[in-house]
């Protein structure tokens, strides 16, 4: 029991890893994790010089060239942040992270070409298990927790209704995340509850939403949006079907494609929803608080403003 | 009904006659509904091994065909004809015209993964479904799909700053696929968030597109990325090309074994 509040300690000072999308469209997601981030007293090294893990597109090219991306973050983090605690927001992120991790523990191949392009690129090769990746989810709940929330936030979200989405890439494919489905306590990848957990920590009132983990089209958000504006339509309108008043997200692309696709589903199909999106960083800084500015709410795609001061949340 | 066997019962494939006497039994109507017998004879049987060599394919000879893909598949529930586990039966059988029926539609893929979470046989659909979709491209059986259209650009990105920017990509990929940039859902995205950002938001925006953002020291790991890809396409072309010559030979040898006999 003495590692938990070990544990909990190191959590406190992680290497950040926000990736490209929260530097563009996923900016709210940044300003609101760095925002909770100082509320609750954490501190966030971000990697030094980072790159791009490679997202979902790089692995379509050359599988071996994510790896390398990833294990190049990695080794950032390690060699030139000092710390081997990587906290990664975005699902792409933390997905390719973990993937890189499990590919150099049990690839020899992999490892071999990572260690030759690292040479080339002229820094030092990632070895697996030099360092740990951890999705915000992970870092909120093992270092404040649900307890630490509910004093902190004194149920400051009650009466909002949630459904909470986590998408495709923080649970599958299960293999690359050894730390879920270990029983009580860990997250499950069939049904995710860490999101639930910490907002109902915050006050707020979970819908019972069936498809937390379906697939919003994001990899081809763009290059087959028909596709993507209707996977999207099916997750709006099953939220609004379970009750749900917000979409809670933790990924940036899962987020702007529900927000653009909510708009398209409306201008090309005629189907309007009304469900707001917020990302989980933005609902736990106004349980906290936190201005909506301040969360970059204002610069989200789907308006919810008029909506959080309704409910006296603003 | 076995589902290789699904192609026969194409409306093509079905006869009736309205009146038939068979060995002086009446079938006529509905009873004369009849399935054209099929004859196959030109299976590609390279079609697997060279899918199998491109990234993704490597797991496709472990599957034993229990459908858990195609039955959890995301693209599935809505087009109906997407379906991992028949295309991995018609590549494994090597009908490649039966395959090829469908080759407008594989690449819709969403790498959801959610057929590698259901597979018992770790085959990766997912990575089968990619592989497959651009084995039809190097084959020239298709044009380049708009995803792997979008891929490249992302990649060449990367390769180039280290980082991606998704306005950037955005404008490539819509010039590219030669789509206007202005679609009506776009403008009104671009209006609604418009009307509420601060002028600093819209200032860090434009200094961003100006100067990008740049990763100190990527100049080599940038290099080293070009020459591994360009190392990595090689070898996928001649492994289509290798392995071709190489069957083609075997059957060669095979066809003057039979007529010896
Ligand atoms: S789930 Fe796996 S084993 Fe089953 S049909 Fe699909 S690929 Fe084959
Ligand atoms: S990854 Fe592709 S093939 Fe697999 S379930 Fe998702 S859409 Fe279907």
């Amino acid at each position: 029991m003495v590692d938990v509040t070990e544990r909990a300690k190191q959590l406190r000072d992680v290497a950040y890893y926000p990736g490209c999308a929260l530097e563009g469209s996923g900016n709210g997601y940044d300003v609101s994790t760095r925002a909770i981030a100082y509320a609750l007293g954490l501190n966030l090294r971000d990697v030094k010089d980072w790159n791009c893990c490679g997202a979902m597109e790089v692995k379509n090219i050359d599988p071996k060239v994510q790896t390398y991306l990833s294990s190049r973050v990695l080794s950032q983090a390690v060699n030139k942040t000092k710390n081997n605690i990587v906290m990664a927001p975005c699902n792409g992120c933390y997905h390719n992270l973990k993937k890189a991790e499990y590919d150099l523990a049990h690839d020899e191949n992999s490892r071999e070409i990572i260690d030759k392009l690292s040479t080339k690129a002229g820094h030092q090769t990632y070895e697996a298990g030099q360092a740990e990746t951890i999705h915000a989810l992970d870092w909120i709940k093992e270092t404040i927790g649900e307890e630490g929330l509910r004093e902190r936030t004194k149920g400051k979200l009650a009466g909002l209704k949630i459904a909470n989405y986590y998408g495709c890439m923080y649970v599958r494919p299960r293999h690359i995340f050894p730390e879920k489905d270990q029983g009580p306590g860990s997250e499950s990848t069939s049904k995710p509850h860490f999101m639930d957990d910490l907002l109902s920590a915050a006050g707020a009132e979970n819908v019972e939403f069936p498809l937390k983990t379906a697939c919003c089209g994001g990899a081809h958000t763009l290059s087959d949006s028909d596709m993507s504006t209707k996977l999207v339509l099916n997750i709006l309108q099953a939220a609004e079907a379970s009750g749900a008043e917000v979409i809670a997200t933790e990924c940036p692309t899962c987020h702007s494609g529900l927000e653009m696709h909510q708009i398209r589903a409306e201008k090309r199909y005629g189907k309007k929803t009304n469900v707001r999106i917020l990302y989980f960083t933005q609902l736990l800084g106004l349980a906290l608080g936190i201005g909506p500015r301040k969360l970059g709410i204002h610069t989200n795609i789907s308006d919810s403003i008029d909506f959080l001061r309704e409910k006296g949340l603003t | 009904m076995p589902i290789h066997e699904k192609s026969l019962i194409r409306p093509e494939n079905i006869t009736s006659h309205d009146e038939l006497v068979i060995e002086g039994v009446d079938v006529s109507g509905h009873w004369s509904t009849f399935i054209e017998t099929r004859v196959i004879s030109d299976y590609n049987e390279e079609m697997e091994q060279e899918i199998a060599a491109l990234p993704g394919g490597e797991h496709i000879h472990r599957c034993w065909q229990c459908g858990s893909c195609t039955n959890s598949c995301t693209v599935h529930a809505i087009e109906p004809r997407f379906n991992p586990r028949y295309w991995i039966y018609l590549i494994r059988t090597g009908m490649e015209s039966e395959l090829l029926r469908d080759k407008d539609i594989i690449w819709q893929c969403v790498s959801c993964n959610k057929c590698t979470y259901a597979c018992p046989r770790d085959v990766v659909p997912e990575g089968v479904m990619k592989a497959t979709a651009h084995w039809l491209e190097m084959k020239g059986h298709v044009p380049e799909s708009p995803s792997m259209t979008f891929d490249k650009i992302f990649t060449e990105q990367i390769v180039e700053h280290g980082r991606i920017e998704d306005t950037k990509v955005l404008m490539q990929f819509m010039k590219r696929t030669n789509q206007p940039l202005m679609q009506d859902w776009l403008k009104q995205i671009v209006m609604n968030i418009g009307m509420r950002l601060p002028v600093k938001w819209g200032l860090r925006s434009a200094w961003n597109f100006v100067f990008h953002p740049r990763v100190s020291g990527w100049k080599k790991a940038g290099a080293a990325l070009e020459d591994y890809i360009n190392e990595v396409e090689q070898h996928h072309k001649s492994a289509l090309g290798d392995n071709k010559s190489k069957v083609a030979t075997d059957n060669a040898g095979q066809r003057q074994l039979r007529a010896a006999e």
